[in-house]
């Protein structure tokens, strides 16, 4: 048998039902494993050492730990999404997907780090300090979900949960070489995700493998009355979707993921991975979404405006941080409130998204970025008629040095070239290692078309059987 | 009140859909008035990070009514918007409401209310009608401008509200408060509201005085207020206009206490809400089989109800009016006329005995302690000749008051009439020896009887039986005359 | 059009006003820079002719999603409270308004 800390989820739940390890043996090994190497990676901003005396029930995650994001909700657990803002603050209620897990029997074995509300792709935001990449202590680890991603990669849990607004579960993944999942829109509810932007957002699994990308999806989808926006799929059962087949498949190669600002060391890894795909019997065909150039700015333009309105109760009344005094003025105390408790980059998009929808404005900008959000979603359906699957970068480059993009704001919006478009269509994408750039890790996307998780994680899984990155695992 | 020509004056009314069992986008239950601050609360009402709205889909039902009952277009497609402003009173610094973009628009639209002002018939056009959340509760230590802080209680944030948005029909505070009362009426019978509750009819008022500026009054809790504070704020403005001053556009404040209005923010100052449509919620359609069903489940409203009352019960135009101008005097009187089928009869002890006990005690019809039972005994015991008319009139006070039953009453401070012939003629006896000069007129005059009569009805309290008492004393006379 | 000032500092001190943000002089010089650029990144859009295109709020076609007009269990009053700064009698603390 493997060492207990390298059994994927789905084999250490397999174990621990079988009696071959104990909830004591797993948990000590995990809290023993954050001991050990958390101080260098700073993956979590708290580790739940109630994890030992929690009850938990059979059930398909039965007491396996798996880390949490720090912006999804978890009962009498600080949630802070790495803001000064909301320092201290232990939420009364578990998110959906918190509840779901638990009612499995997962055990929530801690929160982990990222960008200030979600905002970056680097987890440099965070106001508690960064991440660092466990494949190299030098550089980021992405976000920005950096801590779930590298919590997974360096054996710290054996899964966790992200959110990924505009590709910040894929693009630690694919930083991290390990295995992340954004789902299709509604597919996995929202409530108790500490809102960034709420109309392109998604919770999604982080993982060591496929499989358990599978799993774990299974357990947190479908419609909660919680929220409004969340369906149930044609079908839960992702695992059944895990057969080495690509025959017949076709997929679509948009070239303008592989265009200008694309490293091409990444873009050779990514094509090796198309030509493996071939061999097994997928078709490919190159083909041209005219209004991809157009998804950065319309990303950020929603983005910024959702984001703009939704950490406006952030004002220190009912929790959180406050600057409040006696006797001074609410817009004094609010104003100064929000100037010492919101990071600059929140400060930043907050202030922009104001803009874009101020009288005389909104048109111009959000209207405009809904509009052309539509062209691009057309863009995606036309193309999922023809195709399965899409295939493409999951970032244009390797993961970078800490400090390197984090002064200029708009360099750093660049890196999200390739994952935005994914939330601005609203289709599922997961992000798989394919190979190496300067010993840092690569992520192949796979899209598919909404709510078709079962053929993205076909191809995904007949990928990672036939290649073997998956199974290196980070120096440190 | 004298005929304003020149004034216009527009409501936004804001009413609590005080039938729902709970908040409107969230399970709190919502009966929060007089339970201790923030026990009415969940993560969606405190506006806690990662909660999201759910709409109440017996709320869209109600508005849907509401839309109808006020002769309201309905909305095919109605989208809640985020309005976008910061202020203590707010969980979430943005309060969702309705906003007519993005392909929706308020559920109701282009509506009407007809007013009776002063015997004339008068139509108010509804603009709008529209669902939206309340706000919190705002506490303060003694005046608000010396408190040191605020206190906030989110029992009421999240209650759902209707705002209704008159035209600028409305050319005096009368109008508007008689506006108001009908439009909760009409609410009242739509079993959608009720107005008895505090605080669960507020409004806005727009007013202008030509050759004056257009201003805002905020914070108007009632209809009883909404005329005092116009009435203020015409004389304010007049005042202006006529040394020769401008009318600033601006919004104000009625501070009800000091019954007078300040200025809250300036043209320059006015928010920029920033509307965008809520993306945790999604569109409402609602379709003809929708409305049909809502429209079937309509009850009886005030004007058809007036017009029943003329018909069924033979009662004149202005008693009907009145006797439906709130839905529990409307129900009482018919559950009278039930136990006591004398419908005039009864239309007159409520509106002019009633009203005058209720008048004189400055309370509302809700405050009433009377039962429909109570009333119609009362009447019952004067046919039967147990009380005289005086009596009644004396008390109805305790019955209204405080519900204790005429009969109980009756007995319990002996005011039953007085049939005994004995002990009045005992009683007239001494009168007579008493007032011999009043004896000798009331030979001669027909006139003085009065008097003799009234002393009679002094000594027993009014509980002497006035028929007996005057044959009584004419046998007395006629036995006199002919004696002497 | 790189050299078009789209935010002059005035309205940035407008904005810091309406998302109720202070902003030190040295951020408003700052941001106003930065938004410039960022702004001026963000009309590339004026590029495409969206002038029959609707735009796109949800990207699942969802309506009439409700819930029933029945009443749950509402947190305890200290658990509502218990991550207030500032609490006094079962109230939340805010500051003054006037």
């Amino acid at each position: 048998m493997k060492r207990l800390l390298e059994l994927t989820l789905f084999e250490l739940v397999d174990a621990l039902r079988r009696g071959n390890v104990s909830r004591e043996d797993v948990v000590d090994a995990y809290l023993s494993r954050i001991k050990e190497v958390d101080s260098k990676l700073h993956a979590y901003l708290a580790v739940n050492e109630e994890m030992r005396s929690n009850s938990s029930s059979e059930g398909l995650l039965f007491n396996a730990p798996i880390a949490i994001k720090d912006n999804i909700s978890t009962r009498g657990l600080p949630t802070t999404c790495a803001s000064k803002i909301l320092e201290g603050y232990i939420p009364p209620y578990d998110a959906t997907t918190v509840a779901r897990i638990k009612a499995e029997g997962g055990l929530i074995i801690g929160k982990t780090n990222m960008d200030e509300f979600a905002m970056g792709s680097s987890t440099e935001n965070s106001a508690y300090g960064p991440t660092y990449n466990p494949w190299n202590l030098e550089c980021v680890p992405g976000g920005s979900s950096g801590g779930s991603a590298a919590a997974v990669a360096a054996r710290e849990a054996v899964a966790s949960l992200g959110s990924d607004t505009g590709g910040s579960v894929r693009c630690p993944a694919a930083f991290c070489g390990v295995v992340g999942v954004k789902p299709t829109y509604g597919l996995v509810s929202r409530y108790g995700l500490v809102a960034y932007a709420n109309s392109l957002e998604q919770i999604g699994p982080i993982t060591r493998d496929v499989r358990d990308a599978a799993l774990l999806l299974s357990v947190i989808c479908g419609r909660d009355p919680n929220d409004s926006t969340s369906v149930d799929p044609p079908s839960k059962d992702y695992l059944s979707a895990l057969v080495v087949d690509v025959k017949g498949l076709k997929a679509g190669i948009p070239k303008e993921f592989f265009g200008e600002g694309t490293d091409p060391r990444v873009a050779e890894a990514v094509w090796r991975a198309i030509k493996l795909l071939e061999s097994h019997g997928m078709e490919y065909e190159e083909v041209s979404f005219p209004h991809l150039p157009y998804s950065l700015p319309a990303y950020y333009i929603i983005a910024m405006s959702e984001a703009s309105s939704n950490l406006a109760r952030y004002d220190g009344v009912r929790y959180g941080f406050s600057a409040f005094e006696e006797g001074e003025e609410w817009v004094k105390v609010f104003s100064k409130t929000r100037a010492l408790g919101f990071g600059a980059e929140v400060k930043r998009r907050i202030i922009l998204g104001t803009f874009a929808l101020s009288a005389g404005y909104y048109d111009q900008y959000y209207l405009k970025a809904l509009k052309v959000r539509t062209l691009i979603k057309g863009d995606f359906d036309c193309a999922f008629k023809k195709f399965d699957v899409l295939l493409a970068p999951t970032m244009p480059l390797p993961a970078f040095k800490i400090g390197e993009r984090i002064e200029d704001p708009l360099a750093m919006y660049m890196v999200d070239i390739d994952t935005v478009p994914i939330n601005l269509a609203g289709i599922p994408a997961i992000s798989v290692p394919c190979g190496f750039v300067d010993g840092l890790p690569v992520g192949l996307q796979i899209m598919a078309a909404p709510f078709h998780e079962h053929v993205m994680f076909r191809v995904a899984y007949t990928y990672e059987q036939c290649s073997s990155y998956h199974n290196l695992k980070p120096p440190i | 009140m004298q005929q304003q020509q020149d004034v216009v004056i527009g409501l936004e009314v804001h009413v609590q859909l005080t039938s729902l069992k709970t908040k409107l986008f969230c399970s709190c239950p919502s009966d929060y008035r007089g339970k201790p601050p923030n026990t009415h609360t969940c993560p969606v009402c405190l506006g806690l990070p990662g909660s999201l709205p759910v709409v109440n889909k017996k709320a869209i039902e109600f508005a849907v009514m509401a839309a109808l009952a006020l002769n309201c277009q309905v909305s095919e497609r109605a989208v809640f918007f985020r309005k976008n402003y910061f202020y203590v009173d707010m969980s979430k610094n943005f309060q969702i409401s309705m906003y007519d973009r993005a392909g929706g628009t308020p559920i109701g639209r282009g509506g009407y209310v007809d007013i009776d002002v002063d015997g004339t018939r008068k139509r108010v056009r509804i603009s709008r009608i529209q669902l939206e959340e309340d706000p919190a509760r705002l506490v303060h230590l003694g005046p608000i401008e010396l408190s040191p802080y605020t206190l906030v209680d989110y029992n009421r944030a999240g209650i759902a509200l209707l705002e209704i948005v008159t035209e600028p029909d409305l050319s005096s505070p009368k109008e508007a408060r008689i506006f108001l009362q009908k439009l909760r009426s009409i609410l009242e019978h739509c079993g959608i509201f009720d107005g008895s509750l505090e605080g669960s009819m507020r409004c806005d008022a727009n007013i202008s005085l030509a050759g004056g500026a257009r201003v805002e009054i905020k914070n108007i809790t009632s209809f009883k207020e909404v005329e005092r504070a116009l009435s203020f704020e015409i004389a304010r403005q007049r005042e202006l206009l006529k040394r020769g001053q401008q009318v600033r556009r601006e919004t104000r404040h009625w501070d009800e206490d000091r019954r007078m209005t300040f200025t809250l923010r300036v043209k320059e100052e006015e928010h920029d809400y920033r509307y965008f449509p809520e993306p945790d919620l999604v569109p409402i359609v609602i379709t003809e089989d929708f409305i049909e069903r809502v429209r079937s489940m309509m009850p009886e409203l005030p004007d058809h109800r007036a017009e029943r009352f003329m018909r069924e019960y033979g009662l004149p135009e202005y008693d009907a009016r009145v006797l439906t101008s709130e839905k529990a005097l409307a129900d009482f009187f018919e559950a009278c006329v039930k136990l006591y089928p004398s419908p005039k009869k009864v239309s007159n002890w409520l509106m002019t005995d009633t009203m005058r006990v209720l008048n004189e005690y400055n309370l509302d019809w809700s405050s009433i302690k009377m039962e429909p039972e109570h009333l119609a005994e009362l009447l019952k015991l004067m046919d039967d000749g147990v009380i005289s008319i005086k009596i009644a009139k004396l008390l109805i006070f305790d019955v209204v008051l405080k519900g204790i039953p005429p009969s109980k009453l009756v007995e319990e401070k002996g005011m039953k009439r007085i049939v005994d012939e004995n002990y009045l003629s005992q009683l007239i006896e001494k009168i007579f020896r008493e007032f011999p000069k009043a004896v000798q007129d009331a030979l001669k005059d027909e006139k003085a009887v009065h008097f003799l009569v009234g002393q009679v009805m002094r000594h027993t309290k009014g509980r002497a039986d006035p028929a007996l008492t005057n044959e009584l004393i004419r046998r007395k006379l006629n036995e006199l005359q002919r004696s002497s | 059009m790189a050299s078009r000032k789209l935010v002059s500092l005035e309205q940035t001190e407008h904005l810091s006003w309406l998302a109720k943000v202070e902003l030190s002089e040295e951020e408003k010089r700052v941001f106003t820079e930065q938004l410039n650029r960022i702004l001026e990144f963000f009309r590339k859009l004026d590029e495409v002719d969206t002038s029959n295109v609707q735009p796109t709020y949800h990207v699942v076609e969802l309506t009439n999603v409700f819930r029933e007009d029945e009443p749950a269990s509402p947190l305890p009053q200290e658990e509502a409270l218990r991550n207030a700064a500032h609490k006094k009698n079962g109230y939340f603390v805010a500051p003054k308004i006037v």
